[in-house]
């Protein structure tokens, strides 16, 4: 590593080392859009974790910042798997299924993007926590 | 772009590597590589989260869950359970004691929703083996911007406004020293960390140095540019090897970067940091010892003036600040004085960090803002006292302070208010005590540390303090008068009024202040002999209540000293003459039938 003489590199090891980082001070942020994948048995026998990595994948290349993409166990659609949920502050959550490495690609760029609803995708049964 | 799906982040400060972090750290490290996902996930080994009750922590990000008390053999349930399938592990979730439910993220947790974290801001969150985390966390920002944009004198009213004071526990004014220090001319001069902490169950700078050493070394330089110094000594215990071991790591990097060295920033300043290493003498965290021993001298006190601000190490102007005063430093540059003086009360803005300890039951380390309670420290996020038994006081200060009554709880902690009834701030140090803590014998244990750790340099100290402890042991022996009461009075007024340094000043506080509030118990000692709290041995014994006593025979089997008599059925007496006072049958007793008194 050669020794700093600007500011300015000091801002550039920064910027390259705030990925790093990332991930856990969105954890903390309260506005992030959270991304929950289905990742139980059959979540991952029908490609969960192909899903998420494709998701991980496309926001990584979209330069996405605030978005947290976590795992959940099964969430009882096992019909619909893999089942991925889009979670935004003041929206009610939506709930994709099917989700297979492109569509994946797709709610990351359309949704979180750009804000459009993949209304294809979406399983048209309301879906709320019951605690 | 690191490709890691998620952080496991294990505390690795010295109270949970003491109870197998590191190990846990391994065994997740090999659980990950048999299930194949060593590219998605990293365990990140960070400073300390506070919580020591709860110790090892892990905290898993992005999914915020906070474990606790986390063994190596919870390693493979995790991984497959939480890491793989995203099935949270119940079990090692914080149980609200209250209403029984388990929470998952840590701001959830009481212990830390009325925490501000400034001096603490990195530890546990970022890996301090790393310097590229804490300059993604802004670190080194205050001081290029420190460098780069400001003046000395600029950086040194930036300090005086935000009205940072000692947090070593003088609570003087940060930047005022830091401008005295300027304005004594000298063609060198010294920055100095004091990280010789010393108090008896304190461990804030500790974990600080553990958690983000970094921060320590930024402000040391904005120190260094402010006053005019070129190198800076950071004077810790060689007891804290995992401490001196990160700051290595630290300055090794820093360096490497040219955040430390010649010409920072293309700005010609020059500024380097070396470590020195105490012997763990107490008296060495009052400045002036500390700057001899720096020097390789005894570490001795000598009278000020002059201040180290005017002659210090090498006979050369110094400025000598706390490792707590240090990590507050860089975000009053990158938040403004402002924002920092809007935290905590008008005279002692910021935060300050506490080392809980005692009978109380989250023991661990907590920041909070200045004025805040006492009653809000010990209960709300202390969680009150253990096994329901009832407040009787709180240490603060160490063995330079004094006890704190259930009367003045809901006093605002402040270094002023805390100092008017008869305590002090001091470095941080809070030890809570119950119902079950002899006053006397309190008294006595801090006594004893500061006799044994008196330098030996005045009079007034080496031998008053000794005369002092001989009569606390008297009297917790039984023999003592109400003279002594007197004595321990006048002999510690002496003392307080004769000695050179702070050691000597404050050292009979425990005693004075526990007998201005407890007198009742030390009068129980000396007048009906008898030690309410039932610590003194000499001063209490063990009775059997014969119509509570069914002659169970578990109080004469578990008697170590054999000197339980009686059969089955039969009542049951202790042979005083030979009773130890173990506790013992006391402890097994299930029909309360024996009576300490």
């Amino acid at each position: 590593m050669a020794k700093l003489k600007t500011v300015e590199e000091l801002k550039k090891i920064r910027q390259a080392a705030l990925d790093q980082l990332d991930l856990r001070s969105t954890a903390e942020s309260e506005d992030k859009v959270l991304v929950r994948v289905g990742m139980a048995t059959c979540g991952i026998a029908s490609g969960a974790r192909t899903t998420m990595k494709a998701i991980l994948d496309e926001i990584a290349k979209q330069g996405l910042a605030n978005v947290s993409v976590t795992q959940t166990g099964c969430i009882g659609y096992c019909a619909q798997e893999p089942v991925v949920e889009v979670i935004s502050k003041g929206m009610p959550s939506v709930l994709y299924g099917k989700v297979d490495e492109n569509r994946g690609r797709e709610i990351v760029i359309e949704h979180i993007k750009n804000g459009r609803l993949l209304q294809n995708a979406i399983i048209n049964k309301s879906f709320e926590n019951m605690e | 772009m690191s490709n890691f799906r998620m952080h496991l982040l294990v505390c690795g400060g010295t109270g949970c590597t003491a109870s197998d972090s590191l190990k846990l750290v391994k065994m997740l490290k090999e659980s990950i590589k048999k299930h194949e996902i060593t590219n998605e996930v990293e365990v990140v080994v960070t400073g300390c989260f506070g919580f020591c009750e709860k110790g090892p922590i892990l905290k898993v990000y992005p999914d915020n869950v906070f474990y606790i008390t986390v063994k190596p053999e919870d390693a493979e349930e995790i991984i497959t359970e939480h890491v793989i399938k995203g099935r949270k592990v119940e079990r090692l979730l914080y149980v609200e004691p209250n209403t029984k439910k388990r929470l998952e993220g840590q701001k959830s947790i009481p212990f830390y929703k009325k925490q501000i974290r400034i001096a603490l801001r990195n530890c546990g969150f970022i890996n301090p083996e790393d310097i590229n985390e804490y300059i993604a966390a802004d670190g080194y920002q205050a001081l290029a911007k420190c460098l780069t944009e400001m003046s000395p004198d600029e950086v040194i009213d930036t300090v005086i406004q935000s009205g940072l004071r000692g947090r070593g526990g003088g609570g003087y004014p940060t930047g005022l020293k830091w401008k005295y220090t300027r304005q004594n001319q000298s063609d060198e001069k010294y920055i100095i960390c004091n990280a010789d902490e010393g108090d008896p169950g304190a461990f804030m700078d500790r974990s600080i140095l553990e958690g983000d050493p970094h921060s320590v070394l930024e402000a040391m330089a904005i120190a260094g540019y402010a006053i005019g110094a070129q190198y800076g000594y950071i004077y810790i215990r060689a007891e804290y090897p995992l401490a001196i071991n990160r700051l290595e790591i630290a300055i090794k990097q820093a360096r490497k970067l040219g955040l430390l060295g010649e010409n920072i920033f293309s700005t010609g300043f020059n500024f380097d940091i070396g470590l020195r290493y105490g012997a763990g003498a107490f008296v060495c965290g009052e400045e002036t010892a500390l700057i001899h021993s720096v020097e390789g001298k005894r570490g001795e006190p000598s009278s000020k003036p002059p201040f180290p601000a005017q002659r210090g190490v090498w006979d050369k102007p110094s400025c000598v600040n706390n490792v707590e005063t240090f990590a507050n430093i860089p975000p009053i540059f990158l938040k403004g004085p402002a924002w920092f003086k809007s935290i905590g009360t008008e005279k002692s803005p910021g935060t300050k960090v506490f080392a809980l300890a005692g009978k109380v039951n989250n023991v661990g380390l907590v920041e909070v803002p200045m004025g805040i309670t006492l009653r809000e420290v010990i209960y709300d996020i202390g969680g009150g006292i253990k096994n329901n038994k009832k407040f009787k006081a709180v240490q603060t200060g160490g063995p330079s302070g004094g006890c704190i009554t259930k009367e003045n709880l809901d006093i605002p902690i402040d270094y002023e208010s805390l100092n008017s009834i008869g305590s002090m701030m001091g470095s941080g140090g809070m030890i809570v005590m119950d119902e079950d803590n002899c006053m006397v014998d309190i008294a006595k244990f801090y006594l004893e540390f500061t006799k044994d750790e008196s330098c030996g340099k005045c009079t007034p100290c080496r031998i008053g303090n000794t005369r002092m402890l001989e009569i606390l042991e008297k009297i917790t022996k039984g023999n003592g008068t109400e003279q002594d009461l007197k004595d321990l009075v006048e002999l510690g007024d002496v003392i307080k009024d004769t000695s050179l340094c702070g050691l000597g000043q404050t050292s009979p506080n425990p005693v004075l202040s526990t007998l201005h509030y407890f007198q009742d118990e030390y009068l129980a000692h000396v007048k009906d002999k008898h030690c309410p709290a039932g610590v003194c041995q000499a001063l209490f014994s063990f009775h059997i209540l014969p119509d509570k006593c069914v002659g169970c025979t578990a109080c004469a089997r578990i008697c170590p000293a054999h000197c339980i008599e009686g059969e089955r059925k039969i009542v049951h007496v202790i042979d005083q003459s030979r009773c130890i006072k173990c506790s013992a049958c006391y402890n097994t007793c299930k029909f309360n039938a024996i009576e300490k008194g």
